[in-house]
């Protein structure tokens, strides 16, 4: 195995497990703030298309990504209003977010199936880009993988170093002592469903303009359920959402790479094992409950019924 | 007034979805009015149309019971699709071992082996979750694709057909399976087939488990209420494993009639899940959600998509209208069902419901 493949499969993984960065850490928020919104694929879809549609039409990837975003948080919305107005149940309305954004997606999607997009162009960096081995490791990507690596940033500093953040965590633990502090804590669960739609939307938009940039019904692929797979994974914290989604990434890239090794395993059963591999991860992860209960927000998933108080 | 009120809900939710639908067709450029009449005439209007209704909801109403079983157990199946591929895989293989077993014995044997392939699926998420903590959201939407991708190996290795060999196209597609497991056409010159008798036993059947059997009572006091359950003795883990398993036997036995009910007579792969099970396995959701998770309601509520499903192809050559349309619309179906739960809340708080009804409707609350 030569170095050149080493770096190709590592810069390859990254590209590959961008889309889970953006989707997973939104998911992380939302959870954070103690809402469970199995929507993502759905959200992911939606924001796909649309941000497709934006680039088709404008060409421009601000406008795709804004756009993207807009639409993934408009998902959001709907869920938010019917689990935190409406006080539904947070599965079955994430499980009906997710099969909407699969019919709207097709539906919107219609006239563009098969439909390719030029691309993003990689930002190319004077001299950093140019050096040897760290040149293509870590400066050879388009400006929307290195925007999640900020956005990473931003969630990390945001949920451990400031107050907002530490409020978020706070709604998430135990939002009866939030509200009886005079916190409102419906309409910040509002800003982490939003959050996490418009980065859902976002990793969607990765995907259809960036990462294949060609428009397929359903293209998500189960992006968005591994997302939610990697939040529990990580144990709810943003650097191993982070080193889960490239360790994902690098799974997904090395199948296409095992048959040049000379090693004969037909193909279908190696686009299996990332999917493998998750299940036995969560395995893992699941059988030490004590780390899992003492990460996870104690309210995830929990209706909160502000009249009750 | 339960069972009106209950009632009332799901219709509120279909006809709110119908509105937007109008205004999705509008936008669209169809007369929203002619589109419904053309969609609702071809699912209903003719024995034929009815008949082509009939097998589509077959699969959402056996997936859809399914679903029930599971959700009233408090185990949230997103694993239908690869159930139903599993259990279709399995009956595929016995009927290609045996193919000269006559009839009678061949249809149950693939029957059986479909439910069998299923549950098996179904229960590898049941006992990850039971023992080992693994939340089956996750784990049945992995197994979906891992068992997408097991069928593309299968029917592109060992079960492919011969001919597409010899031919040289290579189609992923088994031979023509053996006549004996044909499903038995139940009108002459249409195409509704003993499926549709299976999947109304099955559904009476799971009625039955749920309310009749002490099993059913297991399973429910588990959803309802584990630490409970526990305390009286009942085996959280394996009635978990047992919903899981449940209600994969019932996408499976689904699996199985899709490729025995089909005209081709073939299990056929385009790759994807979807060109197998039609996505049968989220929409059965849907079906059982509107149904309140009641396995004999999921039989008018799977009308109601399989029709939806005919009339949409109908709409789409008569008006040129996508049929993704109606994918949304099953979204929007869902999304109408889930927030009715505020307004029945609201409306048992208001203190027009009897007691005893209001414990009910509690109960199907917190399930769905």
């Amino acid at each position: 195995m030569d170095l050149s493949l080493v770096l190709h499969i590592m810069v390859a993984a990254v590209a590959a497990g961008t889309p889970f960065v953006f989707a997973a850490l939104g998911e992380l928020v939302t959870e954070k703030s103690g809402v469970l919104n199995l929507g993502v694929e759905g959200m992911m879809l939606v924001g796909a298309i649309t941000g497709f549609i934006a680039m088709a039409k404008s060409g421009s990837l601000l406008l795709a990504v804004v756009s993207g975003m807009a639409a993934g948080a408009a998902m959001a919305a709907v869920f938010g209003v019917l689990t935190l107005t409406l006080m539904a149940n947070q599965v079955a309305s994430g499980l009906a977010l997710t099969i909407f954004g699969m019919g709207l997606s097709a539906f919107l999607g219609l006239d563009y199936t098969s439909f390719a997009l030029p691309g993003v162009a990689e930002l190319h960096l004077p001299l950093l880009s140019d050096l040897p081995v760290i040149g293509p490791l870590l400066f050879s990507y388009d400006v929307l993988v290195y925007s999640s690596v900020v956005l990473f940033v931003a969630v990390s500093w945001f949920l451990y170093k400031t107050r907002a953040g530490l409020l978020l965590r706070g709604i998430g633990e135990a939002p009866e002592s939030a509200h009886a502090l005079g916190y409102n804590v419906i309409g910040i669960r509002y800003l982490a469903v939003l959050f996490g739609g418009a980065m859902a939307g976002l990793g969607g938009v990765y995907l259809s303009v960036a990462y294949t940039p060609v428009w397929v019904e359903g293209m998500v692929a189960g992006r968005g359920w591994v997302s939610l797979a990697l939040v529990v994974f990580a144990t709810w914290r943003p650097l191993r959402v982070m080193a889960g989604a490239y360790l994902f990434g690098g799974i997904t890239i090395a199948q296409f790479h095992v048959q040049g090794f000379g090693i004969e395993i037909p193909s279908q059963l190696l686009s299996m094992l990332p999917y493998i591999a998750t299940i036995i991860v969560l395995v893992v992860i699941s059988r030490d409950q004590q780390t899992i209960r003492l990460n996870s927000p104690a309210s995830l998933g929990k209706t909160y019924h502000p009249e009750n108080q | 007034m339960k069972s009106l009120f209950g009632l009332l809900i799901p219709l509120c939710a279909v006809l709110l979805a119908l509105v937007m639908g109008a205004v999705m067709l509008f936008t669209l450029g169809a007369d929203p009015l002619s589109g419904y009449a053309t969609m609702f005439g071809a699912a209903f209007g003719s024995i034929e149309g009815f008949s082509e209704t009939a097998v589509k909801s077959i699969p959402l109403l056996l997936v859809g019971v399914g679903i029930c079983i599971a959700f009233r157990a408090n185990v949230i199946n997103i694993g239908g699709e690869g159930q139903m591929v599993m259990g279709a895989l399995l009956a595929t293989t016995v009927a290609l071992l045996f193919p000269g077993v006559p009839s009678l014995v061949l249809i149950p044997m693939v029957l059986l082996a479909g439910a069998v392939g299923g549950a098996f699926w179904g229960a590898i998420a049941g006992a990850l979750k039971a023992w080992f903590n693994v939340s089956e959201i996750l784990s049945t939407i992995m197994l979906n694709i891992v068992a997408v991708q097991f069928m593309n190996f299968l029917l592109r290795g060992i079960l492919i057909d011969p001919a597409e060999v010899a031919r040289g196209t290579g189609i992923p597609q088994t031979m023509r399976l053996s006549p004996n497991a044909d499903l038995p056409i139940l009108i002459e010159g249409m195409r509704m087939h003993l499926g549709v008798v299976i999947a109304l036993l099955v559904a009476v059947g799971a009625y039955m488990l749920l309310w009749r059997t002490s099993m059913g009572f297991r399973l429910r006091a588990v959803g309802y209420n584990p630490d409970a359950a526990r305390y009286a003795g009942i085996s959280v883990p394996k009635n978990v494993t047992a919903a899981l398993a449940f209600s994969g036997a019932m996408a499976g036995i689904a699996g199985a009639i899709l490729v025995f009910g089909s005209e081709s007579h073939r299990m056929v792969t385009d790759g994807g899940s979807t060109g197998f099970t039609g996505s049968a396995g989220f929409n059965g959701i849907v079906v059982a959600l509107l149904a309140g998770l009641h396995p004999i309601w999921s039989i008018p509520s799977a009308l109601l998509f399989g029709g939806m499903l005919v009339g949409a192809n109908a709409l789409q050559r008569v008006a040129q209208v996508p049929s993704a349309l109606i994918i949304a619309l099953n979204g929007l179906i869902v999304v109408f069902v889930v927030s009715s739960e505020y307004f029945k809340k609201r409306y048992m708080e208001s203190g027009r419901v009897d007691v005893e009804s209001d414990a009910e409707e509690t109960e199907e609350v917190k399930n769905g």
